[in-house]
């Protein structure tokens, strides 16, 4: 297991880190969360392009810079940072990530170059309204149609799926139930019977669509009545991704926080030198390192290929959960008053985070996947 | 001079220990040979007993005594401090005279820092250290010290100022343990055990040549050794593998670690004992209670994220990049490992929370995690010492004003009860 990153992936982190700052600021996010679609096609493929961002986890058959999860989550963790407003994280690693794990090598080679050339976009549908994220609680349909399938139902939470030009969806065979009979197919954005609905979300910087489908043809991806195994891999890798994309944002809520004390002057002196706050300080500092670790850790468990790996994301994801919602709390106390308001950008990240403590599953669930698959 | 590297050292250290490890030597007499050698620290000074091997090979030296099976020079308790601060700021005479029986283990040594009106603030020690005649004459109370009653030498820290302000009015002393000025009496701790002692002076004697540095300089002396304390704190406590084989010098070490570990045999309770809760969960089945497993689950992420956390530190120091803030950390993340680990093993144990000793579990071992958790936030740092620590040095956060910067020590407030 590595516990450092090389020389290569740190000078990618600081391009990144530059690049994002430039080209990508907060005012950006503030512009874009406004819009209904959360981002701009333009703006993103010139983006995405000057580093090749969704092309760094496709192998390079499909066009592809072929790297693994640690350069991925190195990206997530950035974009984390920064609060980027793009269909990077619905693209790059749940729709790309569904494909690599089920597709066949000509649905790859016919999807995956468009993504790692910023061309499409895509996303996984695969929760419905009971938020659940396990494979099992499927109740969408899929019936053979002529040579293909059509779906009905419904898919909510779907992460950017208002926009996405590729759906994934995750669908079951009229009368199965539980694992068995689970199949992944893929849909157009504009499939003649699929209505989007963009939903009103907490956090306007992550966009999540709920999608009805009345008929839609659609093409089966992978083997038909095999996806549990591989929408669970998925589902494994999306949660790793995500933990390190929010302790990027938890870094980056500490780091604010900090310089806003070292600034904030109150009874004559700056409020960082009270104890109070230094110590918060110091435990907002072991929260959000302690976190880091275990992201870094779970990212590395998924490119070795750690038998453990599922309990790994999970113990990950729940110190990420409790972190980053922890982490926002005392960044708005430390602001104080201006921390409430909607001018200040503390907020982006806090509705960041409470989203982000959801997404996939909560600490309380990931906690006793942790628990099922590694202790008892 | 041949190049230094892997190779090269470890062809050079099998080669020694090939032609001179054996196990039927006594245990002073094969240490001897490894302090002529420089094998037994490698990374000392060539003219003290070591080949300046650069830190980053030592663990190469080390794999080469595990190889073979060859027993090192005595490494742990104080004396790994006394030689570190000897080496950084002792004189020739104090070189010659102890670097070698501390490396034997001949010799024992304690520190003697912690005074009853002094923890978290050391600079604010109140022994005193007067010159009378041709020598200095000690008196004072010293408190926390470990292994004082075998202890052969001591390191003292005195006032020999208090004109001067807090820190400059300090002086670093190499004090004799065994002289009649010196008293130690066993400190009871609340879990039962006696790990410490009360060290007092009444006018005790040191010899003028057995200050370390100047006059004044003690804080900057302290400040080595406590810097060697934190960066080393496991390893004074721990001792590796020890063998089971029968030959001599395997026999002397046993008895060796047997003596030197006795005052720490609590602390693996005191840190919480984690790797016993799963199995105490299965053992008494509340592993199926869904709250149970939602603490346990918290407590194995602190620590697989805390262990993580030390890894990457050591990662990035073993790469010469410099350490991130992930360094400073581990202290105060052991406190919450404990003490959550406490809170566990007391829902595991229910009313048998309440027994001690063989009417409780494992045979008192649980009862002991619930008495001596309580050291690990205060011990070598409490937990609020370790916070101003992260906040100022690694934070960078404004350093709060204190009440005894500014005026002569004499003129300090300070604790009415010493």
């Amino acid at each position: 297991m590595k516990f450092s990153f090389s020389s290569e992936q740190e000078e990618f982190r600081t391009n990144l880190r530059r690049m994002l700052a430039d080209r990508a600021p907060v005012k950006e996010a503030r512009r874009l969360m406004e819009t209904d679609a959360g981002w701009e096609r333009e703006g993103w493929q010139a983006l995405n392009s000057s580093l090749g961002l969704t092309a760094v986890r496709i192998p390079e058959e499909y066009g592809g810079f072929g790297f693994g999860f640690g350069e991925l989550c190195i990206v997530l963790e950035e974009m984390g940072r920064a609060i980027v407003c793009a269909p990077y994280f619905a693209t790059a690693v749940l729709g790309a990530g569904a494909i690599i794990n089920a597709g066949t090598h000509e649905q790859k080679a016919a999807l995956l170059p468009g993504i790692a050339s910023g061309e499409t976009t895509a996303t996984l549908a695969s929760a419905e309204d009971s938020g659940n994220w396990e494979a099992a609680s499927t109740t969408l349909t899929a019936t053979p149609s002529g040579a293909g399938y059509v779906l009905n139902g419904h898919k909510n939470f779907v992460i950017d799926g208002h926009t996405a030009d590729v759906i994934v969806v995750l669908a079951r065979a009229p009368g199965s139930s539980g694992d068995a009979g689970l199949s992944l197919f893929t849909v157009s954005g504009d499939a003649a019977g699929l209505s989007r609905r963009l939903l009103k979300t907490q956090d306007p910087t992550r966009k999540l669509a709920r999608l009805t489908f009345d008929n839609v043809e659609a093409a089966l991806l992978g083997t038909e009545g095999a996806a549990a195994a591989p929408f669970a891999r998925t589902i494994t890798e999306a949660t790793v991704c995500l933990t390190n994309e929010m302790v990027g944002g938890a870094e980056r809520l500490r780091e604010d926080s900090l310089a806003y004390a070292m600034m904030r002057m109150q009874f004559g002196k700056p409020i960082a030198s009270f104890q109070s706050m230094k110590h918060k300080a110091a435990d907002m500092l072991l929260d959000v390192e302690l976190a880091k670790s275990a992201a870094y850790y779970a990212a590395a468990a998924l490119d070795d290929g750690d038998a453990d790996v599922v309990a790994m994301a999970s113990l990950a994801k729940a110190g990420a959960s409790d972190a980053y919602t922890q982490t926002a709390v005392h960044a708005v106390q430390i602001h104080g008053g201006i921390g409430f308001t909607w001018d200040n950008d503390t907020h982006l990240w806090f509705k960041r985070a409470k989203s982000s403590e959801v997404l996939f599953g909560d600490a309380h669930y990931h906690r006793e996947v942790m628990m099922r698959n590694w202790a008892a | 001079m041949t190049e230094l590297n892997e190779a090269s050292v470890r062809a050079e250290c099998r080669a020694w220990l090939e032609a001179n490890w054996d196990p039927n030597l006594g245990l002073v007499e094969w240490r001897h040979k490894l302090a002529e050698s420089g094998w037994g620290n490698p990374h000392w000074p060539s003219r003290w007993y070591g080949r300046d091997l650069p830190v980053g090979l030592v663990p190469v030296v080390e794999e080469e005594f595990k190889r073979i099976g060859a027993i090192g020079v005595a490494k742990a308790g104080i004396r790994v401090l006394a030689a570190a601060t000897i080496l950084a700021h002792g004189t020739d005479m104090h070189k010659e005279k102890f670097l070698l029986r501390i490396m034997t283990g001949e010799d024992t040594w304690c520190q003697l820092f912690s005074e009853p009106g002094s923890g978290s603030d050391v600079a604010g020690a109140v022994t005193r250290a007067e010159m009378k005649g041709n020598q200095w004459i000690i008196n004072g109370q010293k408190v926390w010290t470990t292994s004082a009653h075998k202890a052969h030498w001591g390191l003292l820290l005195a006032r020999t100022d208090w004109d001067k302000k807090k820190h400059a009015g300090l002086s670093y002393f190499i004090i004799d343990m065994k002289q009649p000025g010196v008293t130690v009496h066993p400190l009871r701790q609340m879990n039962g055990h006696a790990s410490f002692n009360q060290v007092f002076m009444t006018d005790a004697t040191v010899q003028p040549e057995f200050l370390v540095a100047n006059v004044g300089d003690g804080w900057e002396v302290t400040t080595t050794t406590l810097m060697h304390e934190r960066r080393g704190a496991d390893a004074l406590r721990s001792w590796g593998q020890q063998s089971d084989r029968p030959e001599r010098a395997y026999a002397e070490e046993r008895a060796e670690i047997a003596t030197t570990m006795e005052p720490y045999k609590w602390y693996p309770q005191r840190a919480g004992r984690v790797d016993l809760v799963v199995p105490r969960a299965q053992e008494t089945g509340a592993i199926s209670d869904p709250v149970v497993r939602q603490e346990v689950a918290k407590l194995l992420f602190m620590s697989k994220a805390a262990e993580w956390t030390a890894r990457r530190a050591r990662t990035a120091q073993e790469q010469g990049r410099p350490q991130g803030p992930e360094g400073s950390l581990g202290k105060l993340a052991s406190s919450h490992i404990a003490r959550a680990a406490a809170r566990i093993h007391t829902q595991l144990s229910g009313a048998n929370a309440m027994l001690t000793g063989e009417d409780s579990p494992m045979d008192g071992v649980i009862a002991e995690i619930l008495v001596s958790v309580p050291a690990t936030s205060i011990a070598g740092g409490t937990d609020e010492i370790q916070r101003n620590i992260i906040s100022e040095r690694v934070l960078k956060m404004p350093r709060e004003r204190t009440g005894d910067s500014d005026k002569p020590f004499k003129d300090v407030p300070r604790n009415t009860v010493a």
